[in-house]
């Protein structure tokens, strides 16, 4: 009975110290146990086996990792290599999957996310993405009252605000919310109340609810800030609640929530669009069935309000679709490389593996033939394998934790995630368990064929053994490598010329030694309109009167960075036309707007100090203005009505890029900023100044700032930047993208290159014996060299084709991205594929130089 | 080990490595025999475990201290025991082990350390 137990426990053991010495312990042991009892017994087996069984792993492990050691030390080439390799492979893998894991595929930091749905309006025939116009509130109002697939809609809007009383004044991140948006998001506050959503904000009204990272910054985290009233744009509010740090919404620079209170009032114009709609479906409606509700309502309120909503339609998406869908592209492209690259990563180890095989192949039969299991033979593979895995993915750890913070700034800022992005272990461990997967499995071939494989016929064919299927493999794995190269090789060449495409956009302004900042004027003297020229005509007099500066003018937004500001112009004698499908972008600005942007005057005059209240209303017009608004007619003179007034034309100038280089621009309108009504709209009231001075106008910060703050201590400076670099920004993404893309092809080109060297060099050395009979039979030396690179030649047709099939399936899929590039140029598609050869041509040199090197006499006498 | 490993190389020797050689510097032994043996001459105080035992001899014989007497059939039973013999360099690590413990035991007295029974 205590025999049977330690019979069983012997196979702690490992397997060939009990091939050895299991008889004798049972034997040992049976003897001992004669004078013992069965409890007795049991336990001495247990003290017995237990501790031996894991000294005798132990000194095996031990001896294994001696013995790899002193491996490896011979190979420090191939360790290199593989370990190389293998941390690459681990490291591009996690950092990709983690932000992207995040980005895509984790839900929103909000309860049950997957119901939460966006309305805004947009156009009737569809098409672009997001929330494409605001809704109004009359329009809102009755969406609300009538859909029934929705269980609760709410309503936002942008607001910031100078934040007063707590030090420097501040600019912050504000939205007024309606107070169903805290309830539908289902985020409860980490301190104090939301906003009520029953007493129909009334009792709320000057109220206010802070984000954590405000209350944090500005507050000191305090806990008795609850009840602590504040100043938001010189009104004062009273802190309710504070949000938990992980609640953005709806961007991550929103730093407070006001409550949204709509009256009477706004419900009248229904042109006036503001909103944007969330809302939570009803359980167990699709979000199907929630858009047809959405289309019947949308097509009753244009039948009932034909005037407005003629042309009105909407946009539904789900919350989590917010993204732009090239962000998603581009995620998914940078997924589809890193996969690539792991594969690439595995047939490479592989294919070293294989040819380490091949040449550890005598020395592990003389191993076999001196005595040592197949048992021995394994566990020693397998301990080589795990300690290069090992080393390999604790770089590829430090590969991750480096990258993941660069490919962060891919992640779109308008995304409510909770979080910043982190390296994921779920991604690591399957990248790494991938990759050891590989390790094991062919690094345990040597062994396994060695304990097939009599160790007689192993010694007799010396190193020439494998034989052909093995070379078909490896032949296989390495065309798998040409094929991913030239994919990823022609990918990025594609996103490169798109990238230089945009870049080489005219934007129709020339941003050179421009500096901007940005006034928000806090809403009383904004309110104003001669209180707020004022303000204009102080600070640009201060500001042109500094040394380099030549010109220097406000508007309310800068060119490239367009958010709204778009509006409808009537022209007298034609029908009015709706302003979503015939808008303008308009701005109001100061003269010398057109100096400091360098736009060309094509007729007429720019707007100049005299267009001011009480004169005639003037307004400056672009090219596009001129051909689509008014088909062409001569422009100066004449009249159309904008906002409710009546402006002449009194220039027109070159059309510039408001809205970015890769999006369709409005025709463009310049209105006088001194003739702007009091009650101009947020988004028009000139808030950012733009000076151009001659070099080193970057040492001008600090004079600008100290002339607004001598004219408005209270008035904070805001969003100091050149606007080259506001221009930069443009592309900054796909640069970003671009680099990290190239960085992958790079790396893919690298390990294929070091695929087929390593093949090459492995084939000449098997055809050594052929290649040193043919020398001897009075081959041609260049002959043979050619015979190799021939080969190289081969493997990268053999992989190169299927590349190029697979890239322009890829470059079809990612049209969106390549900004008019056909995905068939065929500049592109070859490109990648001669790159690809030539990295083909230039690894089989080495071999090549080799195989001529051959001595007949050395070859054959090494049988 | 290599074949030329010097004796002094194997020092301090291991307790139990130290009285399995001793135990077959008398004469050849099997497993339980050796564990019989040193038992008999601690007084009991040193009961080799199997698994201790064979770990060593595993490592001893790996290391050329001991060697496997082939096909020595026991006369009690008709099984088939190993029976273990030490090797010349076996030999001369247990007398070098010896020799070192002797000087140690010797500097102890010298030092006035010598234990009071002897």
């Amino acid at each position: 009975m205590s025999s049977s137990l330690y019979r069983f426990l012997l196979h702690l053991y490992p397997a060939s110290f009990r091939a050895e010495y299991g008889d004798e312990l049972l034997r040992a042991f049976a003897e001992a146990a004669r004078h013992r009892g069965p409890v007795a017994n049991a336990v001495a087996a247990l003290r017995d086996i237990v501790p031996n069984a894991l000294i005798a792993h132990g000194s095996m492990l031990r001896q294994d990792l001696h013995y790899a050691f002193r491996t490896m030390r011979r190979s420090r080439v191939f360790v290199a290599t593989v370990i190389l390799v293998t941390a690459l492979g681990v490291g591009a893998n996690t950092a990709t999957f983690s932000v992207a894991d995040l980005v895509l595929l984790r839900p929103l930091p909000f309860r049950d996310p997957g119901a939460l749905v966006r309305l805004c309006e947009g156009p009737r025939e569809g098409g672009g993405w997001g929330c494409m116009n605001e809704l109004s509130p009359a329009n809102y109002r009755d969406v609300a009252r009538t859909t029934t697939t929705v269980r609760q809609w709410g309503v936002y809007t942008g607001a910031e605000g100078n934040l007063v009383g707590t030090g420097e004044p501040v600019r912050v991140g504000a939205e007024a919310v309606s107070p169903e948006v805290f309830p539908i998001l289902g985020v409860r506050p980490l301190l104090g109340r939301v906003f009520d959503t029953t007493a129909a904000g009334q009792r709320d009204a000057g109220s206010v609810v802070l984000s954590y990272g405000l209350w944090q910054s500005q507050f000191g985290g305090r806990s008795g800030i609850l009840g602590t009233t504040i100043r938001l744009d010189d009104k004062p509010r009273t802190i309710i609640g504070v949000m938990p740090p992980a609640f953005r919404f709806p961007a991550p620079g929103t730093q407070l929530w006001t409550p949204l209170v709509l009256r009477d009032t706004d419900f009248v114009d229904r042109t006036n669009t503001y909103l944007q709609g969330i809302g939570r479906l009803e359980p167990g409606v699709t979000f199907d069935q929630a858009r047809a509700e959405l289309a019947l309502v949308f097509g009753r309120l244009s039948r009932e309000n034909p005037e407005t909503n003629r042309d009105t339609w909407f946009s539904f998406f789900r919350l989590h679709d917010e993204m732009a869908p090239r962000y998603r592209l581009m995620l998914l492209l940078l997924c589809g490389a890193s996969l690539s690259l792991l594969l690439l990563t595995g047939a490479n180890l592989a294919n070293l593996l294989l040819a380490r095989a091949t040449a550890r192949e005598l020395e592990l039969a003389v191993r076999a033939a001196l005595g040592a299991g197949r048992e021995r033979l394994v566990r020693q593979m397998l301990t080589e394998s795990l300690v290069l895995a090992i080393i390999g993915g604790l770089i590829g750890v430090a590969v991750a934790t480096l990258a993941v913070p660069l490919l962060a700034h891919l992640i779109p800022t308008s995304l409510p995630l909770g979080e910043a992005p982190r390296l994921d272990s779920r991604a690591l461990l399957v990248a790494g368990a991938f990759t050891a997967l590989t390790g094991f499995v062919f690094g345990l071939i040597p062994a396994l064929v060695t304990g097939r494989r009599t160790a007689f016929r192993a010694l007799r064919e010396g190193a020439r053994g494998g034989g052909g299927r093995r070379q078909r493999l490896r032949t296989t794995l390495v065309a798998i490598e040409v094929a991913v190269s030239v994919l990823l090789l022609v990918s990025s060449t594609f996103l490169a010329r798109a990238v230089w495409r945009v870049q080489s956009v005219d934007p129709g302004f020339s941003s050179d030694g421009v500096l901007t900042l940005r006034t928000t004027l806090t809403q009383t003297r904004a309110a104003d309109s001669v209180r707020r020229t004022e303000f204009y005509d102080r600070v640009l007099a201060g500001v042109r009167a500094l040394p380099g500066v030549t010109a220097a003018a406000y508007t309310s937004g800068l060119p490239m960075v367009l958010t709204g500001g778009i509006t409808g112009v009537e022209l007298p004698g034609q029908p009015a036309r709706n302003r979503r499908a015939n808008g303008v972008s308009l701005r109001f600005v100061t003269p010398q707007f057109f100096d400091v942007l360098k736009i060309p005057i094509l007729a007429g005059r720019r707007i100049e100090e005299a267009d001011r209240l009480g004169r005639p209303l003037v307004a400056v017009v672009s090219e596009s203005f001129v051909a689509r608004q008014l088909s062409n007619e001569p422009p100066i003179g004449k009249t159309f009505r904008a906002r409710g007034l009546e402006y002449t034309i009194v220039g027109v100038v070159k059309d510039i890029k408001v809205r970015g280089l890769e999006r369709t621009n409005e025709p463009q309108l310049y209105l006088s900023a001194a003739q702007g009504p009091g009650a101009l709209g947020i988004l028009y009231i000139p808030k950012d100044l733009i000076i151009r001075a001659g070099a080193g106008s970057a040492g001008l910060v600090a004079a600008a700032r100290d002339i607004i703050h001598r004219i408005d201590a209270q008035q904070p400076v805001s969003d100091v930047r050149m606007l080259s670099n506001v221009v930069e920004g443009q592309t900054a993404d796909r640069r970003a993208q671009l680099r990290i893309l190239i960085a992958l092809a790079g790396l893919a080109l690298l390990l294929t290159a070091i695929g087929i060297y390593g093949l090459l060099a492995f084939m000449v050395t098997q055809r050594a014996r052929e290649i040193g009979v043919r020398l001897a039979l009075g081959a041609e030396p260049g002959r043979v060299a050619r015979m190799v690179v021939g080969d190289a030649t081969r493997l990268a047709l053999i992989g190169g084709v299927p590349g190029v099939i697979a890239a322009y399936a890829v470059a079809r899929a990612m049209n969106a991205l390549l900004f008019g590039i056909a995905p068939t140029d065929p500049v592109t598609l070859a490109s990648g594929f001669v790159i690809v050869l030539l990295a083909t041509i230039a690894g089989s040199l080495a071999p090549a130089m080799s195989a001529v090197r051959v001595s007949p006499l050395v070859a054959m006498r090494a049988e | 080990m290599s074949p030329d490993s010097a004796p002094d190389d194997f020092l301090p020797l291991p307790p139990a490595t130290l009285h399995i050689l001793l135990a077959l510097a008398e004469s050849e032994r099997h497993g339980y025999a050796i564990i019989q043996d040193v038992e008999a001459r601690t007084d009991g105080e040193l009961r080799l475990s199997a698994g201790t035992l064979y770990r060593s001899i595993a490592r001893m014989v790996e290391q050329g201290l001991i060697v496997e007497i082939e096909k020595r059939r026991s006369r009690a039973d008709d099984e088939r025991r190993r029976y273990y013999r030490l090797t010349p360099l076996g030999d001369s690590v247990a007398r070098a082990e010896v020799r070192r413990l002797s000087q140690l035991v010797r500097h102890a007295k010298a030092r006035g350390l010598a234990p009071r029974t002897i």
